[in-house]
């Protein structure tokens, strides 16, 4: 009689947890949904990861390392018009002629506005690999080569070598989005499980733990960032520099995270389900990874994205100083070193095009956070 | 005859919340009388605080007065005999300079929190002289004229401030005020802090003093010295008490008329005696039934009001109670709303009962 | 008060030593770096006053000794003001620092003095007026201010500059000016200069200052004093100000004095590398790049030891301004 009476109540209260878990999770999206600046933010960044970060090749009108003739040409505007220049609703690009410019001795391209290619969706072009697998030639846009021979568009112009910078951005973006990603992947277990660790276990090491976090920290960091990537041997291969460098940012990073989680579980840790847990014999990893970690969870995700722009700029920064990503490695930071002189900025602006999209990224990641730290707060005020 | 001090009249205060607008208070008419203790018992949320709020013309946001008037029959504080003016409340500015000098000065407040009500940088005494430098002036005769003293006023000077507020906190019965009047806030228990909130409320001597479940947060044995206090400066100092509680033992022990409050309104209002012995709302009566008594029979369990408190947002149709009365009457209590009546001498209540339709 | 303190110092005593060993460690183990190029330098040209220099410098750094006789070379030069050579400007490191120390901190200070200038009234103004379109404009900008680092920043205020105002910004001089002696005119004309730097600088601090001034303001405008002290009939203004923002401010205390201090050392390196600005930032990122090992780890160093002495400094502020810290 008693007995079942137990097992009902238990049976009573798990039923209703599951139903409050659920109302939580859709008062959660219910609240994330409402707010329109969280909402545009998610949706940058499933962009950004999309185009940049998985069909690059598909989206950039040219590839990668594609050296064309025209160095240092303007980027091409576009334009609503057809080949005999009246108005089209389909957009089309001016042809780029050489001039001598007397001045200052140097050969540059202008734009024509007598040649006028009207642009394409789905054209055949360079060829190249879908996801690393899939054979193909078409690309999202760009100039019919076969009706028109000598059409190009660089609608974001080209840089020294004669690359479209267009799909130079894209395919940067896919380096540093995913050194964001995989960085603050890394970071996350990292400060989890270390974070995890020294809150339940306490003591020792506690101590270690969290001494450990205080020495990182006492280096402010982007000082310490261009010291560690300035170790970075000059002869390694750029792939173990991108790992390198991921490691670095992860080093410098998780500190702060596990403190977060520290003192999360550090709360967690005595409410009555973990005794409960404890004392039906659950092991401490089970105890951990089962009943403390996922309550931090929502937490975590929040901190997580929120510095996901600081790893993207960090990046970039570092490679802009010649710290971090070299060439050929193609990411936004690399991408502007070109701009380090300002003879650049001066007669090639266009080259500063990565600098809209680093801001929009790290704008997104932001928009993206805050909404989801309102939305996982819910019944929090603000 | 009582006279009157403060008399609301049919306030409303609405709340302009993301999904709708909730009445606060809906409807609420009261007269406090000079001098005497009036309490106020409800459920919380009830609308009990945002009424004490709203004759401090504080009604926090999203709130707003929409309806009724507070009239205030004002004295001259430095001679209370004397009427000066008759002010609504509701039509003053919230931060302009006569309902600051009334705050503090005339009406003064203490709250639910005693632990957070002190802003902890800042010791007890200079939290006294803040309200002393605003509110209390020091007379000095200047001069006769025929039977007439010319009095003038001056604002107190630091070291007088640091004099009261030694004295108040003698008198609120803090050890060592010497001492204490330099100690901030977090060296303070909870009872003693209390007794600051009280030394600051009464250091400019105010008619009224609202109080807004000054002991719910204190232990049995704080909440009862806290009580004796207030009992003992109100007898030496002639002001009005609002009390505000959910403890019906404790507004029996302290009040001299009873106001009960249900969403917003007021459902039944009488001397104290007569609230306990002879309720006449069914709100009332659950609510009583609902105290433990000593010496009843054990076993038995206590008495609850069936049902909840009403969503806000659809409040039921003819008397909002009628969903959790014992006595509703189908086809009346769900169609009619009770009125505000008077059925014996001094005992009024707002109940289809007693309305004999 | 006085045991706390004497800990600290003796804790950060330890913190400095290893840090400044890991700093040394740092620059001292990647293989190219300045010292080794030059050396193989001076070994292809063989002549006797370059074996002569080669032996100098062994000596001189101890190069044939373990990494820890090495270490404790550097570190014992050091606390004596012997920071060593820059191998890129064959000149001692402390006078290529002292050069450009008082930019650095006229430059942190400027950018300071704007970050905290702007953002306390704009975040007390952003909670006392929530969701005011005010408010709503400045939790944009500040938005926007986050996203936005300063280094980027800069670059777009070049672009700006010279294709729409056709002006030259970067410097803190004008020509005439670099090299003259200091006059009222170089500081007039150091003025004219400091303020675009300064703002550029102070963007990303000036926007996260406002986020947390607001934040913290809003929860200590829903504490029970703050409508106690209104009860007590005290001015809105005098409630907010007195009350309110006196305990909301406390914690950016410390934020203040772990920023400020390290930031008069280096300030934002990247910026003033953009805006070519002759402080120690640039320099730093320099010798970082040519693994000029002597003048990097000294700047190091005294980023941490700023950094370090900042806490401590905003710890006793934060005692000294809240009660409930200084008594425990």
């Amino acid at each position: 009689m008693e007995e079942s009476q137990v097992v009902e109540s238990e049976s009573v209260a798990t039923g209703k947890q599951q139903q409050l878990s659920q109302a939580y999770w859709s008062l959660v999206w219910w609240k994330f949904k409402k707010n329109k600046l969280a909402i545009v933010g998610a949706i940058i960044i499933i962009l950004f990861y999309t185009v940049c970060g998985v069909f690059a090749e598909f989206f950039s009108p040219y590839r990668l390392d594609y050296q064309s003739d025209y160095l240092e040409a303007r980027p091409q505007p576009l334009v609503f018009k057809n080949p005999a220049g009246n108005f089209s609703l389909r957009p089309a690009v001016y042809g780029l002629d050489q001039e001598l410019d007397l001045v200052q001795r140097t050969r540059t391209w202008v734009v024509n506005k007598e040649r006028i290619y009207p642009l394409s969706l789905f054209v055949k072009g360079q060829p190249y690999k879908l996801l690393g697998l899939i054979p193909m030639d078409i690309h999202f846009f760009g100039v019919n080569t076969r009706k028109y021979p000598d059409g190009t568009v660089f609608i974001f112009g080209t840089d020294r070598l004669g690359r479209d910078l267009f799909s130079r951005i894209l395919y940067g973006g896919r380096l540093s989005l995913l050194l964001g990603l995989i960085g603050q992947f890394c970071t996350l277990i990292l400060g989890m499980v270390l974070g995890a660790i020294s809150g339940y276990y306490g003591g020792m090491t506690d101590i270690i733990v969290q001494r450990l976090t205080e020495f990182v920290g006492a280096f402010p960091d982007i000082p310490l960032f261009m010291a560690l990537a300035a170790a970075i041997p000059v002869d390694w291969s750029p792939i173990l520099v991108y790992f390198m460098l991921t490691l670095i940012l992860v080093f410098i990073r998780w500190g702060g995270l596990a403190r977060q989680v520290r003192s999360l579980i550090l709360s967690l840790r005595e409410r009555e389900y973990v005794l409960a847990a404890q004392s039906a014999g659950a092991s401490d990893k089970r105890i951990i990874f089962r009943h403390l970690l996922p309550g931090t969870m929502s937490h975590v995700i929040v901190i997580a994205t929120l510095m996901i722009p600081g790893m993207i700029l960090s990046e970039t920064a570092l490679s802009w100083l010649g710290l971090g990503l070299r060439p050929p490695l193609t990411s936004w930071g690399v991408l502007l070193q070109e701009v380090s002189a300002v003879r650049i900025i001066r007669f090639a602006p266009w080259m500063l095009f990565p600098v809209p999209f680093i801001i929009l990224a790290v704008l997104g990641f932001n928009m993206l956070g805050d909404g989801l730290r309102d939305a996982l707060d819910p019944y929090g005020g603000r | 005859m009582a006279e009157p001090l403060v008399e609301i009249k049919d306030l409303h205060v609405e709340f302009e919340v993301r999904d709708g607008i909730i009445r606060g208070v809906d409807g609420f008419t009261l007269t406090i009388n000079r001098g005497e203790t009036l309490g106020v018992i409800g459920e919380s949320g009830c609308g009990k605080s945002i009424t004490a709020k709203a004759v401090m013309q504080m009604v926090p946001k999203p709130g707003k007065i929409t309806g009724g008037e507070i009239i205030y029959y004002r004295r001259d504080k430095y001679n209370p005999h004397k009427p000066t003016e008759v002010v609504n409340i509701t039509n003053l500015d919230p931060d302009g300079d006569t309902i600051r000098t009334i705050r503090g000065g005339e009406f003064a407040m203490i709250f639910q929190e005693p632990m957070s009500s002190l802003t902890p940088v800042y010791t007890t005494g200079t939290h006294i002289g803040e309200a002393l430098k605003l509110h209390r002036l020091i007379p000095k005769t200047v001069g006769e004229q025929m039977t007439q003293q010319m009095m003038q006023y001056r604002p107190v000077t630091k070291q007088e401030a640091r004099e009261i507020s030694i004295e108040m906190l003698q008198k609120v019965g803090i050890p060592k005020p010497h001492e204490r009047v330099d100690a901030y806030p977090h060296q303070l228990s909870g009872g003693q802090r209390q007794r600051v909130m009280i030394a600051i409320a009464l250091s400019c001597q105010p008619f009224m003093l609202i109080a807004d479940e000054p002991t719910t947060a204190l232990d049995v044995s704080i909440e009862a010295q806290i009580l004796d206090l207030m009992r003992e400066l109100q007898d030496t100092m002639e002001m009005s008490i609002m009390f505000i509680t959910h403890n019906l033992g404790v507004v029996a022990e302290m009040a001299k008329e009873i106001v009960v409050m249900y969403m917003g309104k007021q459902v039944e209002k009488s001397d104290t005696v007569r609230v306990f012995y002879d309720p006449k709302h069914p709100y009332t009566r659950a609510l009583l039934q609902s105290i433990p008594k000593v010496g009843k029979r054990t076993g038995e369990r206590l008495a609850s009001i069936k049902g909840m408190v009403p969503d806000p947002f659809h409040l039921p149709n003819g008397c909002v109670f009628h969903p959790r009365c014992p006595s509703f009457v189908p086809g009346k209590c769900d169609v009619l709303t009770p009125n505000w009546i008077e059925i014996e001498p001094n005992h009024w209540v707002r109940c289809l009962l007693y309305e004999g339709v | 008060m006085l045991s706390y303190i004497a800990r600290r110092i003796l804790y950060m005593g330890i913190m400095i030593i290893l840090v400044s060993f890991v700093a040394f460690l740092i620059i001292e183990l990647p293989p190219g770096d300045y010292l080794t190029v030059k050396l193989q330098q001076l070994q292809a040209r063989g002549d006797l006053s370059a074996q002569q220099r080669i032996a100098d410098y062994r000596a001189r750094y101890k190069l044939d000794q373990p990494v820890l006789v090495r270490y404790w070379n550097w570190i014992t030069h050091f606390v004596q003001g012997d920071f060593g050579e820059s191998f890129e400007f064959e000149r001692p490191v402390k006078e290529i620092i002292g050069q450009r120390a008082l930019m650095s901190a006229v430059l942190a200070l400027a950018s300071i003095a704007i970050v905290w200038c702007l953002a306390i009234p704009i975040g007390v103004y952003s909670a006392t007026h929530q969701y005011s379109l005010g408010d709503q404009i400045v939790t944009t900008l500040s938005f926007l201010g986050l996203g936005m680092p300063g280094f980027l920043l800069a670059l777009l205020v070049l672009f700006f500059a010279m294709m729409v105002l056709k002006v030259e910004v970067g410097g803190l001089f004008s020509r005439e000016f670099t090299d003259a002696p200091w006059s009222w005119g170089k500081v007039v004309d150091l003025l004219k200069h400091l303020w675009i730097p300064a703002l550029i600088s102070s963007v990303t601090g000036t926007a996260s200052l406002v986020r947390i001034m607001r934040g913290n303001l809003l929860e200590t405008l829903g504490q029970p004093f703050v409508e106690a002290a209104r009860a007590r009939g005290l001015k809105g203004s005098k409630v907010t100000w007195k009350h309110a923002v006196r305990v909301a401010i406390n914690p950016l205390v410390v934020i203040l004095t772990t920023e400020a201090l390290p930031s008069i050392v280096a300030g934002d390196a990247l910026v003033a590398t953009v805006l070519n600005l002759p402080t120690v930032g640039p320099l730093f990122v320099r010798a970082l790049v040519s693994q000029d090992m002597y003048l990097a780890g000294t700047v190091l160093v005294f980023i941490v030891l700023m950094t370090m002495v900042g806490s401590l400094i905003g710890d006793l502020a934060l005692a000294a301004l809240d009660p409930r810290i200084r008594l425990e």
